[in-house]
């Protein structure tokens, strides 16, 4: 069930992505998703996808890992790249009549749904990569880190990320109970499979309210654990594993950096 | 009759992930069996029970319910779970009706029966499990750990299955209520006599004391399988996979070995007392 979900699911390894600093990579990767905003012409999308194969190829994750993070999104994409060819007017390709409706495929159509589709497609793969080479809780660590200079307007950083550190850190808890109540309810002859929408519906109640029995219990658990530790929120806490910026980093991020410049010359400067 | 053959499991399966857990397994449980399956944390004990009712399909190998292959595609799973009760490790953490009545019911009310009938189950799963009339009608969350955790097996013994397997049905329980469910086990085996029982254990004491068969895992494989005597007989091999043999089995061992006359199948504490008692009688003299 859960355990599908490729977002979130890092993949332990040692090339350069792995070892790169978690917020920097954070930043890295909106200014990846900035360019692929901007860009609209086939040379930069070609230099894009250059720079995204070599990404992957870095990063050592399998192509299936990727591929299954785009197949949750497959039919969003399926889906609005129909509607760009359809939908947009200008120059006619194509064209027929079905029941009295004319469709038409349009030049500019195509163009906007190829468009929209590598969009997608490069978005998803970028934010994979990211979750797929970083752990969760450096990444929540990312987050406080980038998130400090707004603790000047009250933001309370280190809360929210301590929120989804602890939120990431019972995902695979609840899914494996989840698994284990699924189970015993099967056992015991409850059917989660068949039935019309109503009827499964009703067949969960066995297994949500054991579940969310289970889920406060844990809160309680924990709340308890940590005041037994004497935990008392952001103020002052220092960390136990600080994110230093290295050199390796700083040649990472110049790297990155002369890949955009270049992507983005392609787009404003060569004609097509 | 329940069988496995060659049967093997790995755990997500064509993943980063994967995990073998059992490796050939081949066993045979006749029924009426009461049988125990030790050993360490991780072995692959509560793997290779979800076999036995098809919670989950080995991915090599066969088992066998009673004649049926659980592998094969056409098998009905719902009749394979209703013959074989499985109660998992903490199912007190299963409950969720209103009381503990509507509980208990849960299971023989999938099963399509009518009322009248599902009344005479739930009253009989309660009696079978030991719990009391005046349960019945309490919210599950009000009882007591050991209570809640005989509800939860009343649920499954409403179902009437053939054969029962309960995965570590002591754990986490204090010694008066883990005497009280291994006494709850034995009534049902003495009073079931085709019944297949399994339960699953980390005690050896608990073991030696109710099992005719024991089976003994070690790192997904069955290392030793076979009566309590000829499985404790095995000191020195249980040692070795971070097993012990009873107590009682060593303390009788030591006597023998300093000069005693003691007899065989020492294991509990009952038995080592009396084998004493008769030692002690027999020197006097009386
Ligand atoms: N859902 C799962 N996914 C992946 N691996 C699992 C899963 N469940 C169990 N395992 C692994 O399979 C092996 C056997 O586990 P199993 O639960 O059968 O052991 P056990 O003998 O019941 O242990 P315990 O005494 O702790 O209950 C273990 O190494 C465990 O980590
Ligand atoms: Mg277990």
């Amino acid at each position: 069930m859960l355990r599908d979900v490729v977002i979130g699911q890092y993949v332990p390894g040692k090339s350069p992505l792995h070892r790169m600093n978690p917020p920097l990579k954070m930043i890295l990767m909106i200014a990846y998703i900035a360019v692929l905003f901007v860009i609209k012409s086939a040379a930069a999308y070609a230099l894009f996808t250059v720079c995204a194969v070599t990404l992957i190829m870095i990063s050592g994750v399998s192509v299936g890992m990727i591929l299954k993070g785009i197949k949750p999104i497959l039919y969003i994409v399926i889906f609005t790249a129909l509607l760009n060819i359809f939908m947009t007017t200008g120059e006619v390709m194509w064209s027929a009549s079905v029941f009295g409706l004319t469709l038409r495929i349009t030049k500019e159509g195509v163009t906007a749904g190829a468009l929209l589709t590598a969009r997608l497609i490069y978005l998803v793969t970028g934010t994979s990569l990211l979750t797929l080479t970083t752990p969760p809780l450096q990444l929540t660590d990312g987050i406080e880190r980038l998130l400090k200079p707004l603790n000047k307007i009250k933001v309370p950083s280190h809360e929210i990320a301590m929120m989804m550190t602890i939120a990431i850190r019972f995902i695979p808890t609840f899914s494996e109970e989840a698994d284990k109540i699924k189970k015993a309810q099967t056992a015991r002859g409850a059917d989660f499979e068949s039935g019309g929408l109503i009827k499964r519906a009703r067949a969960m109640t066995p297994l949500l309210v054991p579940l969310f029995i289970s889920a406060f219990r844990r809160a309680d658990e924990l709340a308890e654990a940590m005041e037994a530790r004497c935990y008392r929120g952001g103020g002052n806490r220092t960390k136990m594993k600080e994110q230093h910026i290295t050199a390796f980093d700083i040649k990472a991020a110049v790297i990155f950096v002369l890949a955009a410049v270049l992507i983005l010359l392609a787009e404003f400067w060569i004609e097509i | 009759m329940i069988k496995a053959e060659h049967v093997g499991y790995i755990y997500q399966k064509g993943t980063p992930f994967e995990h073998r857990a059992l490796y050939d397994i081949n066993l045979e449980i006749a029924d009426g069996t009461l049988a125990a399956v030790i050993g360490h944390t991780g072995s692959g004990k509560s793997t290779l029970i979800q076999h036995f009712n098809a919670l989950i399909k080995p991915t090599e190998g066969r088992v066998i319910i009673d004649g049926t292959d659980i592998t094969n595609p056409k098998t009905d799973l719902r009749l394979i779970r209703r013959a074989v009760g499985l109660v998992f490790q903490y199912p007190e953490h299963q409950l969720f009706e209103e009381t503990v009545y509507k509980d208990i019911a849960f299971g023989p009310a999938t099963m399509g029966l009518d009322k009248a009938e599902i009344d005479e189950r739930v009253r009989l799963g309660a009696r079978l499990a030991g719990l009391r009339e005046e349960h019945l009608q309490r919210s599950p969350f009000e009882l007591s750990g050991g209570q809640k955790r005989r509800a939860a097996i009343a649920g499954v013994l409403a179902m009437e299955p053939k054969a029962l397997i309960l995965d570590e049905p002591t754990a986490g329980l204090d010694p008066k209520g883990r005497d009280a469910m291994l006494s709850v086990i034995k009534k049902l085996h003495e009073e079931n006599k085709d019944m297949i029982i399994i339960f699953v254990s980390h005690s050896m004491e608990e073991v030696a004391g109710i099992a005719e068969r024991v089976i003994v895992m070690n790192e997904g494989r069955v290392e030793i399988d076979g009566t309590a005597e000829e499985v404790f007989a095995n000191a020195e091999r249980l040692r070795r996979i971070g097993l012990n043999a009873p107590q009682m089995a060593l303390l009788a061992d030591k006597l023998r070995a300093a000069g005693y006359d003691l007899p065989e199948n020492i294991y509990t504490v009952e038995q080592a007392a009396a084998a004493v008692k008769k030692l002690i009688g027999g020197n006097t003299g009386a």
